[in-house]
């Protein structure tokens, strides 16, 4: 008996030693480093040696082309910029597999790099909420350029977010356009909303379903199902029996595509209208959708020349050239100006020894990344207020009119058609 | 006098053996089953979903049932021969679907495909057939059958293994992004059966399902080689003294059960429309779930699990949770499944059909 007390008792110290160990080990101390001292720590860059840069972004599974989207666009950023304060930019990166483990997985191992200046992630608003932290504990700064969910710069947010920032739009903007556009535009009055249980989804559901709300429309119902689910026959089957004009269905590929594919099989459900968003706005979803994407609504960064102007054509026209072939999702463009405001913030406060050597203090670089006023970037004027929003948002509803892959170009396929 | 004596002896063994693990066991069954009870009272009465609505979810229930209790299949077979469950059986089913996609995109782009949709499905299901078959095969030559002897559970660690290997493998051989399977035009809309109007892709699927397991079902029960399955998986040392290879039923146990699972793959993409490398997990785990529900071993349990275990995830959140006033009820459709299963086996610990297990082989 005696033994088998001491045993839990070991037990219990060492899972505690091992929380304990994953909760401080990465956390800066506060340091001074040549000419620089900061509370959260120093990054010391030996001279000739790069600047680094990490990405934490789903660049593998069914919601790569989202992540690897954005990538592109820091990739590109890079090589437009060149060198920062004449030092060369090395981008690393992880996957973060587009869900709250991935996440953890993610900012764990770039925490553990000291050599990293700035992070660029996550993609999917649930890696965030659990990885933002972990990357600000070890004096990490992160910036988004496609996470979306209202609650990452919510006032409420918590001192764990203080290193976060994203140049993606708030939902908040994006369900109010999506209502907007249900109610003025296609004039429905019921409509129904299908979440996953991810804080982006069920927030963005929510804000479209509470502006749809406040503009006189009536809410069916508002499901969930779980991401990994293949048969939406049932839960589509009950959402029928409001009978709803409208379903928005702000979820991921894999999911999305068989809610696409099942609606118009399930009766009461052949002529409702179907809206998807940005986290299914990939070719890709053409792919997982087949010909039921023909005529459905997708709301959306807005991508088009006349939202953006030609500094947004002259990046097309790098990409193309780059990689051969069209953007795969909506937030290049974010991660590109992303990317544009680190190097400018770390412009502003790295500073140089006698020896060549650059240090960049990291509570230093988050202020001044916090502090970025009236930057131009591709998305347009990007200021950010003191939790981290930072975008110029505008957001558009595009229409199908193809299934085609191949044919996928945002602005024409699928056209833009509000506001 | 003596009669109340021994009512009373009665009673107080009885006391004297209710422990707190019955009284908790008690208190749960009670719980789920009055949740059932008020959450089905409340949905009927409040008369939301007419009568079409509930024909079409228990259709949608048994379509989704057939292809797991296809999959189920597979686990039970191979348990009741070998004491072993095979946790690599979700992605035998995955390489089945997927290395058809490649057969059915290839019979699309030739233009045979919806000129000849009999023909192409067979030749569909031939190549899943075939690739899972020989995937099975070898798994069980390189991970089982050097463990023969070993403790049970290093076959198990080493199915978990093959389990990760092969969809790994298949990550790096077709790439992670997903698949998008062509579609048949004939099996477009719907079929009237008995003024019921069923989509003909889930008609298709409980037919070929039916068939499937109705061959198998004389397989094992009516041929020779099904009679020396039946007998290894009674007793493998006398089995083997009468002059049965031990080893050649098991190789054809794992081939049967692949060629379900292969087929299932094809029917599952029927439905579906998508392969993924990591498609067979989660069929995989509600397979085995079936198979446990039904009786592990018991080969009509595992298709009657199959079809319990789907109509309990399309008809159980709405008709439970719904009316217990529950939002979203579908996210919880696991929790049900999983509900049920512990039901199941708090009832009857050898699952539905397990008796005979039960007795003999636990």
């Amino acid at each position: 008996m005696r033994m088998k007390r001491l045993q839990i008792l070991m037990t219990l110290t060492v899972a505690l030693l091992l929380a304990a160990g994953a909760y401080f080990v990465p956390a800066a101390p506060a340091a001074t480093m040549g000419p620089v001292t900061d509370p959260v720590g120093v990054v010391k860059v030996n001279k000739g040696q790069p600047v680094t840069i990490a990405y934490w972004l789903v660049v593998a599974g069914p919601d790569a082309s989202l992540g690897v989207d954005s990538r592109r666009g820091i990739e590109i950023a890079v090589d437009d910029k060149k060198t920062v304060l004449g030092f060369p930019i090395k981008l690393i990166g992880e996957d973060s597999g587009c869900n709250a483990e991935g996440g953890v997985t993610a900012a764990t191992k770039l925490a553990s790099n000291q050599d990293i200046v700035a992070a660029i992630g996550s993609s999917c608003s649930s890696e965030a909420v659990p990885g933002a932290p972990i990357l600000w504990k070890a004096g990490i700064v992160t910036v988004s350029p496609s996470n979306t969910a209202p609650k990452l710069t919510a006032a409420d947010r918590g001192l764990d977010f203080d290193g976060y920032l994203r140049t993606a739009h708030n939902d908040l903007v994006q369900g109010r356009v999506a209502a907007e556009f249900a109610r003025k535009s296609l004039k429905v009055g019921k409509a129904a909303t299908i979440h996953d249980g991810s804080p982006y989804a069920e927030g963005l559901a929510n804000a479209f379903a509470d502006n749809f709300k406040k503009l006189g429309g009536t809410i069916t119902s508002q499901e969930a199902i779980s991401p990994t689910d293949t048969d939406m026959r049932p839960v589509l089957t009950k959402i029928a029996a409001g009978k709803p004009d409208l379903v928005y269905y702000p979820i991921f590929i894999a999911a999305g595509g068989f809610v696409t594919r099942q609606a118009k099989e399930v009766a009461g459900l052949q002529n409702v209208k179907l809206m998807s968003a940005d986290g299914t706005f990939s070719p890709d979803f053409y792919k997982a959708g087949g010909d039921a994407v023909v005529g459905m609504y997708h709301t959306s960064p807005d991508l088009t020349e006349g939202a953006l102007g030609t500094r947004y054509t002259a990046f097309l026209a790098k990409h193309k050239k780059k990689y051969g072939e069209n953007v795969l999702s909506a937030f290049h463009a974010h991660a590109y100006d992303a990317a544009m405001i680190i190097f400018s913030a770390i412009e502003k406060v790295g500073k140089k020894d006698a020896a060549g050597n650059l240090y960049i203090g990291r509570k230093a670089l988050r202020d001044a990344l916090f502090a970025t006023k009236g930057f131009r970037g591709v998305t347009g004027t990007i200021t950010c207020n003191k939790f981290g929003d930072c975008a110029d948002p505008k957001i558009a509803v595009y229409i199908s009119n193809s299934s085609d892959p191949a044919k996928w170009n945002p602005g024409e396929e699928p056209k833009k058609i509000y506001p | 006098m003596a009669a109340t004596l021994v009512a009373a002896r009665i009673q107080r063994n009885w006391l004297q053996r209710l422990s707190v693990i019955d009284i908790f066991l008690w208190a749960f069954r009670v719980a789920v089953l009055a949740a059932v009870v008020v959450g089905t009272f409340r949905t009927l009465y409040s008369g939301r979903y007419a009568g079409e609505v509930w024909i079409d979810f228990v259709v949608f229930g048994v379509s989704q049932g057939s292809v797991y209790a296809l999959i189920a299949l597979g686990y039970t077979m191979v348990y009741g021969i070998l004491r072993m469950i095979n946790f690599a059986h979700g992605d035998i089913f995955m390489c089945g679907a997927y290395t058809a996609y490649y057969a059915a995109s290839a019979l699309y782009r030739a233009g045979v495909f919806n000129r000849q949709p009999l023909l192409s499905l067979a030749i569909i299901l031939a190549v899943a057939i075939t690739a899972s078959t020989s995937v099975a095969l070898l798994v069980e030559r390189v991970a089982y059958r050097p463990l023969r002897r070993a403790p049970r559970l290093v076959p198990l660690i080493s199915a978990i293994g093959a389990s990760f290997f092969i969809e790994y493998a298949v990550r790096g051989l077709y790439g992670s992004g997903f698949q998008a399977y062509p579609e048949f035009e004939v099996f477009k809309g719907k079929w009237n059966f008995f003024g019921i109007g069923i989509l003909r892709t889930q008609a298709v699927v409980i037919a070929a399902t039916v068939i499937l397991m109705g061959l198998l079902y004389l397989f094992v029960m009516r041929t020779k080689t099904g009679t020396a399955m039946r007998a290894v998986s009674e007793d493998r040392e006398v089995a083997a003294l009468m002059g049965i290879n031990v080893d050649r039923v098991i190789v054809i146990t794992f081939a049967v059960g692949a060629a379900a699972a292969g087929a299932a793959g094809v029917l599952y993409a029927l439905v579906f429309k998508q392969v993924h490398f990591f498609m067979g997990f989660y069929p995989g785990i509600k397979a085995f779930t079936a198979a446990v529900l039904g009786g592990i071993g018991n080969i009509p349990g595992a298709m009657l699990g199959g079809l319990f275990l789907g109509l309990f995830e399309s008809v159980g959140p709405i008709l439970v949770l719904d009316g217990l006033g529950i939002v979203a009820p579908y996210q919880l459709k696991d929790v049900i499944a999983f509900t049920m299963l512990v039901m199941v086996l708090i009832f009857r610990p050898s699952g539905i059909l397990g008796e005979r297990l039960a007795g003999k082989k636990a």
